[in-house]
């Protein structure tokens, strides 16, 4: 993991010293609502519906233990004692005190944490993979080139007043877990044959209002040149992107009004004048920052004995058997272990995770996964490094803390926005219509015979909770006041990323675990032995589904 | 006489600042002194205003750098405007007009921006700031400058990124 240096200390200590001299004028009444605003959101402070919500950056999802008990305190002695695991792989805290917000920051910046550039029009968190570094069908480990751009795009001092919020994304894997396409640019790592390294650079994808997949402008960009076409693209984004309706400000918005082969001649051209610049990498900083995500002293396990053990426990406890199913995926180095703890039993609003759990996980990560966990797109958390051998021990523990519940990758392992219950921009609530729909599906035998289905549900049209590229999405809209979800079908946010389609009428609250019961019948009926509900949905297509939904009763 | 930042500094300003034309920027009358005109005039009455020494020129947040070029090299000062202080584009203008085209001279921030911006702003460049609202206080604005004193990036007061710095 990232360690930070003096000179990183010393840049995020200044910039908590410049928010508390912010705040402090803001209260006394020297800096105007509408000059604080921006400085605020740049620093992760919303104002929500019933009290500010802090967003906290977790860069690329990788958190240590020491990082998570000071979550934890905050959780504890700032809030209401507990915080969100956000789609982007953040915390958030729901319930922070304005006048507190220099302390909770000072406090994080003790263990390198900030919410800076987590919110505002700038250049947000970096996300990639949860299982960076460990996955077995990794190319390469993105992590040190997200700490490249995660220096690069601090406190840019060109890019920190955009049209509007600006997401990257780095997968370095053969299936991309890091929705690249869905980004306003997405890195896709590249090893050429002769071992050369270089990313494939999607822009202009994203959610929200206009969900779009982004386009591919350059088939090989070398790793030395990262920042410099990044600063093009930003450069042109800034220059060129939309100001007059915020609804129209992102990337995707500009690329497709001027088409992506022109946006791509035009980031090229400007690329030329920057390429060889002192931005280009030196291999010199390429291994530093590879120097901080070497392996961890594995230990040599049997890899063999321990799988024989694993199958043994599973067999007399059909329970551990079903998470080392649903919950535990292979790891690249043989005899470990990559672990998922579900943040998503049922009645718990999806990602929430209390001050007293996320000290168990500190102290799992310290007892199993050398002291480190990551947070997941998913709203879920790994702990990346467990030895085969300890699974069990782990489960156990896991399950008393409420982390055992074995849905990974199933139809309740539901991506959720924090919605009406949170949010002041949402339309409708999202977490009672995710409980809902868990309870339906409580049957975990069942569940486990749907397979994998993705089901995101956002409050508002905004997409935090990812719905465009849901198998199933699900989106709250308001009807002159009341609330209503639309469904969605057919979308993905992997390599092959597609956006759903709208099934048709949207539905009541009260409808929704009917109806989701229903879609999944269709599929259940229609589907092939190897089919998940995604493939035969675009096999088939919407009309069988539609046509069940919205049968007559007779 | 109006005072504005300058070079860490709060100096008087001696510059008037000719507002966008209603009308033909080729019939408007710029008046002798030092004036700043707008990036229209300019263009329009190059020829004539090349030959006086005391012509700064102004650019609008949806003109780029590239519309002044290699002119600005032989200007005294260019301005760069903010409509707005969420418009940001003035920040890659003043970039474009240090990097690319060799200006040297006074890069002036006018116009809606903020204190808080002005570190951002001298980075990118830009050494003079003439705020719009006249109530501001510039002893404690001079402050925000020294907001940060280490960077990551590259930019125009510091030409090298910090990996290429660090020990």
């Amino acid at each position: 993991m990232y360690i930070y240096d003096d000179y990183d200390h010393q840049i995020l200590r200044e910039r908590v010293a410049q928010f508390r001299d912010q705040t402090a004028r803001f209260l006394a009444g020297e800096l105007k609502p509408e000059e604080f605003l921006p400085l605020r959101l740049q620093n992760g402070l919303y104002v929500q519906r019933l009290a500010p919500m802090l967003r906290i950056n977790v860069p690329y999802g990788m958190l240590n233990s020491t990082q998570l008990r000071r979550l934890a305190h905050i959780a504890r002695h700032y809030d209401k004692g507990y915080c969100h695991v956000s789609t982007r792989q953040n915390i958030q805290f729901n319930w922070p005190d304005l006048t507190e917000v220099p302390d909770i920051l000072t406090e994080l910046a003790e263990v390198q944490m900030h919410g800076t550039q987590s919110s505002g029009n700038c250049i947000r968190n970096t996300t990639s993979d949860q299982f960076a570094g460990v996955a077995e069908d990794e190319i390469i480990d993105p992590r040190p080139y997200c700490e490249i751009i995660r220096q690069w795009s601090t406190f840019h001092p060109e890019f920190a007043f955009l049209p509007r919020k600006f997401k990257i994304a780095v997968t370095g894997s053969q299936q991309d877990r890091a929705a690249v396409q869905v980004h306003d640019i997405g890195l896709q790592l590249i090893v050429k044959d002769s071992g050369e390294v270089g990313f494939k650079v999607y822009v202009g994808g994203g959610l929200g209002r206009t969900p779009v997949i982004g386009s591919a402008i350059r088939d090989f960009l070398p790793e030395e040149h990262l920042l410099s076409y990044l600063e093009a693209i930003l450069r042109i984004y800034n220059q060129y992107g939309r100001r007059d309706n915020k609804f129209k400000a992102r990337i995707k918005i500009l690329v497709r009004a001027m088409t992506p082969e022109i946006f791509a001649q035009e980031v090229e051209a400007e690329w030329l004048h920057l390429k060889d610049g002192y931005n280009k990498l030196t291999q010199a900083e390429i291994d530093r920052a590879k120097s901080f995500f070497t392996q961890p002293p594995y230990a040599i396990v049997d890899a063999n004995a321990a799988q024989a053990q694993l199958d043994v426990q599973a067999s007399e406890q059909p329970a551990f058997g079903k998470w080392l199913q649903r919950n535990v995926r292979g790891h690249k180095i043989p005899g470990y272990a990559a672990v998922t703890l579900s943040l998503k039993p049922t009645g718990v609003a999806p990602g929430d995770i209390t001050d007293t759990q996320l000290e168990i996980i500190a102290n799992l990560a310290d007892e199993f996964s050398f002291g480190e966990a990551r947070t997941t797109h998913e709203q879920n958390i790994v702990l990346a490094d467990v030895k085969k051998t300890d699974l069990f021990t782990l489960w156990q523990k896991a399950k008393q803390a409420g982390f055992a519940t074995p849905n990974i990758g199933t139809i309740t392992d539901i991506i959720c926005c924090p919605g009406g219950d949170f949010c002041s921009l949402a339309n409708a609530k999202s977490i009672p219509i995710a409980e809902s729909i868990q309870r339906q599906f409580e049957d975990m035998d069942y569940v486990y015979d749907l397979g994998d289905i993705d089901l995101n549900i956002s409050g508002c049209m905004n997409a935090c909770g990812h719905h465009h590229v849901g198998h199933i999405g699900i989106l709250g809209v308001d009807k002159k006041g009341e609330e209503f979800y639309q469904v969605q079908l057919g979308g993905s946010a992997s390599n092959d990323a597609s956006l759903g389609d709208v099934l048709g009428p949207s539905f009541g609250a009260d409808d929704m675990p009917a109806v989701i019961q229903k879609l999944v019948d269709v599929y259940v009926e229609n589907r092939t032995d190897e089919e998940l509900f995604i493939d035969t949905y675009r096999r088939i297509g919407a009309t069988p589904f539609k046509e069940r939904v919205y049968a007559k009763a007779h | 006489m109006p005072k504005l930042i300058k070079d860490g500094a709060i100096v008087e300003d001696s510059w008037t600042l000719l507002a966008k034309p209603e009308g033909e920027a080729a019939s408007v009358e710029v008046p002798a002194g030092q004036v700043i005109v707008p990036l229209g005039v300019w263009l329009t009455q190059k020829a004539r205003l090349q030959t006086r020494q005391d012509i700064g020129v102004w650019l609008d947040s949806d003109e780029t750098a590239s519309q002044l070029g290699d002119d600005a090299r032989a200007l005294p000062l260019v301005a760069v405007n903010f409509p707005v202080f969420m418009d940001g584009r003035s920040f890659s203008t003043a970039r474009l007009l240090r990097e690319r085209y060799g200006f040297t001279g006074e890069l002036r921030a006018v116009g809606n921006f903020i204190r808080d911006q002005l570190c951002y702003l001298r980075r990118c460049g830009v050494n003079a700031f003439a705020f719009a609202r006249e109530d501001i206080n510039l002893e404690d604005a001079l402050k925000s400058l020294g907001d940060f004193s280490e960077y990551y990036q590259a930019s125009v007061d510091q030409p090298l990124p910090l990996f290429r710095r660090r020990a």
